[in-house]
């Protein structure tokens, strides 16, 4: 994989252009407050870089003190476990930038969101959801056997958007050698507006020994969708592409291969 | 597809006794002898997480000849770790599109968990399935002779 690095680095240096403004239920003062602009990285997690965004509205609402933050998009609450880049290509799809996403700290939905109160639960999400992919991929489980400082590596490399050092340790996890090219099973994840995501076991190899491609991959798993649009780290990717190219290139830095499906 | 037998799961009755695991139709029906406060609850979903309207075809689950108990449903095998309360009855069938939060949510009422103590569910021994992830799909991924085992604790057990 060593010759196609650049697409690495290219893919962990894309970000979102969001406009953040407070839910007008929501402020508690006479002016309202100017709408907060960021530049998000599209590997990262909402939870992890809401601090300026809850800094610049705190003096315009009394709710903002100790509670859990979180974003609708045209009042679609919006998962805030997913990577950012997945719920921008999931909800961001007009083209208009950049996205506008209300901030609300009151009335958590509770029947549509999980709670990610603290940084630690993102990382305890984070780490389960490269656990699971990583059971997946590998027969005997590689981050089982790394070292405590390894698994904390990998999520600070995250955290600080640091790529030499998550790819330093995420590198063994996408490693394949001459003798087994493949992976077990591929990780990864659908996800269409309204439904749960589609999560099955797909071999990279076909029963002939064939490399898998997006476009089988879709068959397999979404029959009957026709018009589409398919988005994978918001790029819409040809779909002769193997699907284990993909699972080593494309994936989040959870090792998921997350592919967004919207009707064209 | 088909050698999902050869993950550690397999061998899991062994550890906990295999003897209370008999098959039940649903989760009501038994549950009155051995959780009073939670059996009516077994079936309605929880405010938090409730199911979303299941649209598309369920995938059918492999191997195909390890059919799980009930049509439809899934083997959902709860084993206890650590101080955990064991549940009297570890084998429960439930329907697919069920999320681990619900699932969690049931083990809760039925171990009487505080609302201030932590459960945590694990697949393989290994790690902690999303919330909005659906039963179907884990046990498409993870199940092992027809059935999914969980381990559920009060404290993070592999981290």
């Amino acid at each position: 994989m060593s010759e196609d690095r650049e697409i690495l680095r290219e893919l962990w240096n894309g970000q979102v252009p969001v406009h953040f403004v407070l839910s007008s239920e929501e402020i508690t003062t006479v002016e309202t407050p100017q709408p907060y602009f960021a530049l998000v990285p599209r590997q990262t997690y909402f939870p992890l870089c809401l601090e300026k965004v809850n800094r610049h509205f705190l003096k315009s609402t009394s709710h903002a003190a100790n509670a859990e933050v979180w974003l609708d998009w045209e009042g679609t609450p919006l998962r805030l476990h997913y990577p950012v880049g997945v719920l921008f290509d999931m909800y961001a799809n007009e083209g208009i930038l950049p996205w506008t996403v209300t901030v609300h700290y009151t009335n958590f939905p509770e029947s549509e969101l999980i709670h990610l109160p603290s940084r630690d639960a993102v990382e305890a999400h984070f780490m389960f959801t490269l656990k699971e992919a990583d059971s997946l991929k590998h027969k005997n489980t590689l981050v089982s056997n790394m070292q405590k400082k390894d698994h904390k590596q990998l999520w600070t490399g995250l955290l600080n958007d640091r790529y030499d050092q998550f790819w330093a340790i995420n590198r063994k996890l996408m490693e394949t050698s001459t003798e087994n090219p493949f992976f077990r099973y591929i990780p990864f994840r659908i996800y269409q507006p309204d439904k749960p995501f589609i999560q099955t076991l797909v071999r990279p190899v076909d029963e002939e020994g064939r490399r898998l491609t997006l476009e089988q991959l879709l068959k397999r798993t979404l029959p009957d969708a026709s018009d589409r649009t398919v988005k994978i780290q918001g790029i819409r990717v040809p779909e002769q592409t193997p699907i284990q190219w993909l699972s080593e290139h494309f994936s989040h830095p959870d090792n998921f291969l997350h592919i967004c499906v919207l009707d064209k | 597809m088909a050698d999902q037998g050869d993950r550690d799961a397999v061998n899991e009755d062994q550890i906990l006794g295999q003897g209370e695991s008999t098959a039940v139709t649903a989760p009501t029906t038994e549950a009155a002898n051995s959780s009073p406060s939670s059996d009516t609850s077994v079936l309605t979903t929880p405010q938090n997480f409730q199911a979303e309207p299941d649209t598309r075809t369920t995938a059918s689950p492999a191997p195909q000849e390890e059919s799980p108990a009930e049509k439809g449903k899934i083997d959902v095998l709860l084993k206890a770790v650590g101080d955990a309360p064991i549940m009297k009855k570890k084998k429960w069938a439930v329907e697919p599109n069920k999320k681990v939060a619900w699932i969690a949510d049931f083990v809760r009422k039925y171990i009487k968990c505080e609302p201030h103590e932590s459960l945590f569910l694990y697949v393989n021994q290994y790690f902690s399935p999303s919330p909005d992830q659906e039963i179907g799909s884990i046990y498409e991924c993870f199940g092992s002779d027809g059935k999914l085992v969980l381990h559920y604790c009060k404290q993070q057990a592999w981290g």
